[in-house]
């Protein structure tokens, strides 16, 4: 499994991101994977890579919350909602944590 | 450089979504004001907003008027646009006006950093307060807990003992 972190520094929410992740992977049994990320500094990085703000998770290459038709590229903070429906800078660990429990099992069907 | 604690606040003149004009001195006899650099965009800033529109209801009774200012860039960022802003108070009810900020010389007075950027001035226009408006964006338990702490202190003529926290939020989109 490729877990990747693509982040931006006007945002303050990476580390927490990290440890989001991280913690869900623990949980998961899966703290042998490794967490990769990568900066986000100009327009053109965001262009290239989708990037709809920060933090953005994806997993094998699939983003963990597909972007919604309003979110614009760039370098900005990404707004998430939470599954109780509060916003967050982060995604609920729920969604992280089932999305990445999709991608073990995927794996292993593989 | 943000204003420092205690030092006189700028003056401004902005105006709001429905084109009235603003300014920190029109509130000569407001026991207090609070000004907070906010945007549409920012999940902290709205991770935080029903905070600080509660504390708007709470202290109007007592005079405390708040001002919600967006400096972002809106040619960059087209959700912090000044029809983005009037769309958004014509959905959500305000009981404060928000103050669009377009040639960002306000928060570049202020020294706003980040959204949401706290600023609490008491009667006479200087800063008692900056930062955040409480410890946590996730805990909505906290209501705001630092901005009241500041502004119960101010209207009791108090010390504010914790004038300064460390702003948390997104940083202001500056034109380039």
């Amino acid at each position: 499994m490729n877990v990747e972190l693509l982040w931006w520094e006007g945002c303050p929410s990476t580390e927490r991101a990290l440890e989001a992740v991280r913690e869900a992977l623990s949980e998961l049994g899966l703290s042998g994977v490794e967490v990769q990320t990568r900066e986000m500094v100009s327009d053109d990085d965001a262009r290239a890579a989708g990037f709809v703000g920060s933090p953005t998770i994806l997993i094998d290459g699939v983003d963990l919350v597909p972007a919604a038709d309003e979110e614009q590229i760039g370098l900005s903070c990404r707004v998430y909602r939470r599954r109780d429906g509060r916003i967050s800078p982060i995604p609920d660990p729920d969604d992280l944590r089932d999305a990445l429990q999709r991608a073990a099992r995927r794996a292993e069907v593989n | 450089m943000p204003i420092s604690i205690g030092a006189e606040a700028p003056d401004f003149s902005l105006t709001d979504t429905e084109g009235r004009r603003w300014s920190v001195a029109r509130y000569d006899g407001a026991p207090a004001t609070v000004v907070v650099f906010t945007c549409n965009h920012c999940p902290y800033a709205l991770a935080w907003h029903d905070r600080i529109v509660q504390v708007a209801r709470d202290y109007a009774p007592r005079g405390v008027r708040v001002l919600a200012v967006n400096s972002n860039d809106s040619v960059r960022y087209p959700a912090d646009s000044l029809e983005a802003m009037r769309d958004r108070v014509a959905r959500e009810d305000w009981p404060m006006p928000y103050l669009y900020d377009e040639t960002q010389e306000v928060a570049r007075e202020y020294g706003a950093s980040v959204t949401p950027d706290v600023f609490v001035l008491d009667a006479e226009g200087r800063l008692r307060y900056r930062g955040a408006p409480d410890a946590d964006y996730d805990k909505p338990q906290e209501r705001a807990e630092w901005l009241r702490e500041a502004l119960d202190e101010v209207l009791s003529g108090a010390i504010v003992s914790r004038p300064e926290t460390k702003p948390v939020g997104c940083s202001i989109k500056w034109k380039q």
